[in-house]
């Protein structure tokens, strides 16, 4: 906060401020799950570096040609894509004040992120059928370990909009609601952000390999 | 003064909502970018169209990079005065954090592997 | 019962798990459970169990917050340094086919133990403590930006030291040393449950220490007071927002590791194991990235309190306050770049250690020039060797020594020579103990009288000061000469008797810090009884320079009545010499966030959470998880958090500082 205090109009300096207003509340929220966001962003560089290191240690195991099928990998990108215009249109009409399409916007949007989990869960679920447990190479356990963190980010968010439809539903768009689906917001498209860097580098990348 | 530091305050508040002046353009500009940058790296790798996988490789990760961008301006509004800068310094920290471990983990640990491979493990890679 | 049935309800939890079979565990036990009853029986008997629940475990004020950690780190100290005792003891006496008194189980839990718990649990809070105090008071700020979280830190922090405290009695700490470096940590080889407690203990601890760092970066960059800008905060805020950068960007690290840690423990999954593809190198590659920048994030603020303290007792402004801040961030940015110099014998080819060694060696420079602006800010002022300057000037000589052990060791040929030898055990001492410690001891006696009203003794505090400075001379000199001989670390017996007069004489250094310790917690005993003489008034007891200095001592709820404007590096000094005159009406109720219970029930939930995965109870672990959630949910729930103190609550408050003050003239 740069405030120009300019010394009163006798010249005596001035040294408290007599007639104060007290910080509106959740004046630092924004910035705080900024700094938050960008916390859990180095989680992900870790995870990613694991992965770099360890994914192409096999041992002797399937490797992402035999167990990818980038056409599931491409539509559930598209539900993630798709949950993130849906959560800007709720934001936009959270703009308008209006309930009812916000609310709307918010549960279709968690509609997609529901069938994001579901295709994530049936493409673990085919893999560790098929023997590709994360137990059966160092790659597998990178490659589990980083997907579903991400994924279990992703069900997380799922909890929270759920929590924030519920207050939106009881008490309104107050602004202490507003402050809370633009956090949301942000966590939202940070992990779509996160999931372009594992479509390119996990997938894509691995299937090049 | 008193009038002074409330003006400020009344000011500082107003720049620091820089999230809430999101638009229906912005959005659908953003949704249309990304669609897009999703799209032709996918079509690259299942199509194998560039000659060599280098350069795919090279071409994906260069889209990655766009789209991650194009995902930060229209869906984080991120922009140099939101917080009086404090979001992109707090961001361009993380990255210079995420590119020193990222980089510096993938080659101490490729530096290990060539220096501590066993020599039976050496001769019988690919 | 069943054995299933049992092992559904307490896991792998047994009665063959307590260490009834150790006579200095059972005797530890018998004292500590002795102690704790009297300490229970005593705050039952006085009643004080609300007033403690009210005014301290669920307040969300940030000064209560930074005395909690301050206890917690003074407790843990002496849990840490009862193992220190032990460790120097046994090398001191296993000589000469003797065995010594620890069995080899037991001293290596001891050596884990004592660098776990004098790192995360009293290093940390000390720091923290001292950050979460005095930062908002520098800053002239009501409190921290979102005083809940700080509060739910603190008590996080709480729950990992009793996990770190429950395996002396329950079960068994780590015997894999302070970072638990795989394959010896996994679970072929630690199959018991030692790291699972260093794992949960951490991670749990881990959770509180990054939510507090967020918290106090934004309590920095957004609530300091008109005026203030960057380059007008005190160099302590300075350094404090520096290492609460360093949290947020390091501790990730840590919890990813140690979550693929527990990953390949729990699950079977193959990270840091030898088969399957796994790498332990990856492991300490990848710890190392958050351990180094943990020295920084502890040594930073101590930097930042030597500063305060000597420009406040030379008398002068600090010199070159802006290299000085330079200095501090471009560390900041260097403790990122440095981290493989743990690891320099690891194999990695010249290429690599020789660009860390050389990153290493820059260092040095930044922290050189802090070292010249101390000297100079000294330079024809007029010292006043109180105890706070007496710990600062011990730190300057001390932490040079240590800091040029250390540029010896960034050279990766003497490296391979000394890498995990005494020598190095000698360095970090060196540094952490000359630089952490002694900084934490200046911060502790500088920010009493502002935190209680009374200056601490100086008689106990020099005793301790002598008896702390010769005893970590003493205890350890003599490990760089037997590091230089070869001696490695973690040894527990030795054959070579010509060895043994060093350890001895290390040993009787380590008493000695024993007696410093005794005379600091005799210093605070003494301080007390005699708090009507060493009482300070005014609020300003060392003629100090920066904005906590003020208000009263100790300061109100509310910090300051009116929000200060500031025009000046030295914000209080330059008030004092323009005639500031202290507001005496015109008074306003003012805003405040209320206190609440919800802090100590989460954290509670996530040790217990942590106690379940531990010993395999897993119902516990899941019952704790949910209610977890919905004890967090349910919090969302409350949209009042805060409330007014009235005007006249403000007026009766300031109008018995202006009877004080005027006692005082």
């Amino acid at each position: 906060m740069t405030v120009a205090v300019n010394p009163s109009q006798t010249g005596e300096p001035v040294f408290y401020v007599a007639d104060e207003h007290p910080h509106p509340e959740g004046y630092s929220t924004s910035l705080g799950f900024w700094i938050y966001l960008m916390s859990d962003c180095l989680i992900f560089a870790m995870l990613f570096a694991a992965f770099g290191v360890l994914g192409a240690n096999y041992a002797a195991g399937p490797a992402p040609k035999d167990l990818f099928d980038l056409n599931l990998v491409a539509v559930n990108t598209s539900m993630l894509l798709l949950s993130s215009i849906t959560y800007g249109f709720a934001m936009l009409t959270m703009q308008q004040n209006k309930i009812a399409q916000t609310q709307m916007w918010l549960a279709i949007t968690g509609l997609f992120g529901i069938a994001f989990i579901s295709i994530e869960l049936t493409e673990f679920a085919h893999m560790i059928h098929e023997g590709a447990t994360p137990q059966r190479s160092a790659f597998l356990s990178s490659f589990f370990t980083l997907v579903g963190t991400h994924g279990l980010h992703v069900s997380c968010g799922l909890i929270w909009l759920v929590t924030l439809m519920v207050q939106v539903w009881r008490f309104g768009l107050i602004e202490a609601n507003r402050r809370r689906l633009m956090c949301l917001s942000m966590f939202w498209h940070f992990l779509d952000v996160v999931w372009i860097g594992v479509f390119t580098f996990v997938y894509l990348l691995g299937v090049l390999r | 003064m008193n009038t002074d530091t409330h003006a400020a305050h009344a000011h500082d508040h107003h720049h620091d909502d820089g999230h809430a002046h999101s638009t229906f353009s912005g959005y659908m500009l953003g949704f249309v970018l990304s669609v897009v940058l999703t799209a032709i790296p996918f079509w690259l790798v299942m199509s194998g169209t560039l000659p060599s996988k280098q350069i795919t490789a090279l071409v994906i990760m260069a889209f990655a990079v766009v789209q991650i961008i194009v995902h930060m301006i229209y869906f984080l509004h991120m922009s140099p005065k939101s917080e009086n800068g404090w979001s992109m310094m707090a961001l361009i920290f993380t990255i210079v954090m995420v590119v020193i471990a990222l980089s510096g983990s993938l080659w101490v640990m490729n530096h290990l592997n060539s220096n501590m491979m066993p020599i039976h493990e050496m001769t019988g890679m690919k | 019962m069943s054995p299933d049935l049992l092992k559904l309800i307490f896991g792998r939890l047994g009665l063959d798990s307590l260490p009834l079979h150790e006579p200095i565990l059972v005797g530890t036990f018998v004292m500590v459970a002795l102690g704790g009853g009297a300490l229970f029986a005593g705050v039952t008997y006085f009643r004080l169990w609300g007033y403690l629940w009210r005014e301290w475990f669920t307040t969300v004020d940030h000064k209560r917050i930074g005395i909690m950690y301050m206890i917690l780190g003074i407790v843990m100290l002496l849990r840490g340094f009862a193992d220190a005792l032990m460790m120097r003891a046994q090398q001191a006496l296993a000589f000469g086919g003797s065995e010594g008194f620890l069995p080899a189980h037991h001293y290596d839990q001891v050596f884990t133990a004592h660098g776990v718990i004098m790192i995360f649990f009293v290093a940390m809070p000390l720091v923290t403590g001292l950050m979460n105090y005095v930062v908002p008071l520098q800053i002239g700020a009501r409190d921290v930006s979102f005083p809940f979280l700080n509060n739910f830190s603190f008590w996080m922090t709480v729950g990992g030291a009793v996990l770190v405290m429950a395996s002396l009695f329950i079960g068994e700490f780590a015997r894999t040393g302070w970072l638990a470096y795989p394959p010896l940590s996994n679970i072929g080889y630690s199959p018991d449950v030692g790291v699972d407690y260093y794992i949960w203990a951490l991670q749990i601890a881990g959770v509180g220490t990054t939510l507090s760092g967020i918290n106090l970066i934004c309590t920095i960059v957004k609530l300091r007071c008109p005026g203030m800008t960057m380059m007008k905060m005190p160099v302590f805020t300075w350094t404090a927002l520096c290492t609460n950068i360093l949290i947020v960007a390091s501790f990730p690290v840590l919890t990813v590791v140690l979550a693929l840690l527990s990953l390949d423990r729990y699950v079977g999954t193959n990270f840091f194991t030898n088969d399957f593809g796994g790498s332990p190198m990856m492991y300490v590659n990848l710890i190392w990235i958050w351990g180094h920048p943990e020295v920084y994030i502890l040594v930073l603020p101590a930097f930042g309190i030597f500063s305060e303290v000597t420009s406040t007792f030379s008398g002068k402004r600090l010199f070159g306050y802006t290299s000085m801040v330079y200095a501090t961030v471009v560390i900041t940015i260097l403790s990122y770049l440095v981290w493989l110099h743990h690891f320099f014998t690891m194999g990695s080819g010249a290429s690599v250690n020789s660009f860390f060694g050389i990153t290493t060696m820059i260092i040095s420079i930044p922290t050189g020039a802090k070292m010249f602006n101390w000297l100079f800010t000294m330079y024809r002022g007029r010292i006043r060797f109180e105890l706070p300057m007496l710990w600062t000037i011990a730190f300057m000589l001390t932490f040079v020594l240590g800091g040029m052990t250390g540029v010896l060791l960034a050279v990766p040929p003497a490296d391979f020579v000394l890498h995990n030898s005494l020598f190095l055990i000698a360095h970090f001492h060196n540094v952490i103990i000359g630089g952490v410690v002694f900084g934490a001891f200046a911060g502790i006696n500088y920010w009493f009288p502002k935190a209680f009203g009374f200056k601490l003794d100086p008689f106990w505090g020099k005793l301790s000061f002598w008896f702390w400075v010769t005893g970590f001379y003493m205890a350890f000199m003599p490990l760089y000469v037997l590091g230089l001989m070869g001696v490695t670390r973690r040894l527990r017996v030795f054959d070579d008797p010509s060895l043994q007069i060093w350890f001895v004489i290390a040993a009787i250094g380590a008493g000695l810090v024993f007696l410093g310790i005794l005379s600091m917690l005799m210093q605070f005993a003494v301080s007390f009884l005699k708090r009507e003489q060493l009482k300070d008034v005014t609020g300003d007891p060392w003629d100090a320079r920066t904005l906590e200095w003020a208000t009263s001592s100790p300061p109100p709820d509310y910090n300051f009545a009116f929000t200060p404007v500031v025009h000046d590096n030295d914000a209080w000094w330059d008030m004092k010499k323009r005639g500031y005159q202290r507001p005496l009406i015109g008074f306003k109720p003012i805003h405040m966030p209320s206190s609440t219970g919800t802090g100590v029930i989460l954290a509670g939930l996530a040790t217990a959470m942590g106690f379940g995965l531990i010993w395999y109870i897993w119902w516990l672990a899941a019952a704790s998880f949910i209610a977890m959630l919905v004890v967090g949910i349910g919090h969302t729930f409350n949209y009042h958090r805060d409330f007014d103190i009235p005007a006249d609550d403000v007026i009766r408050t300031e109008d018995a500082r202006t009877k004080l003050l005027a006692g005082a003239k």
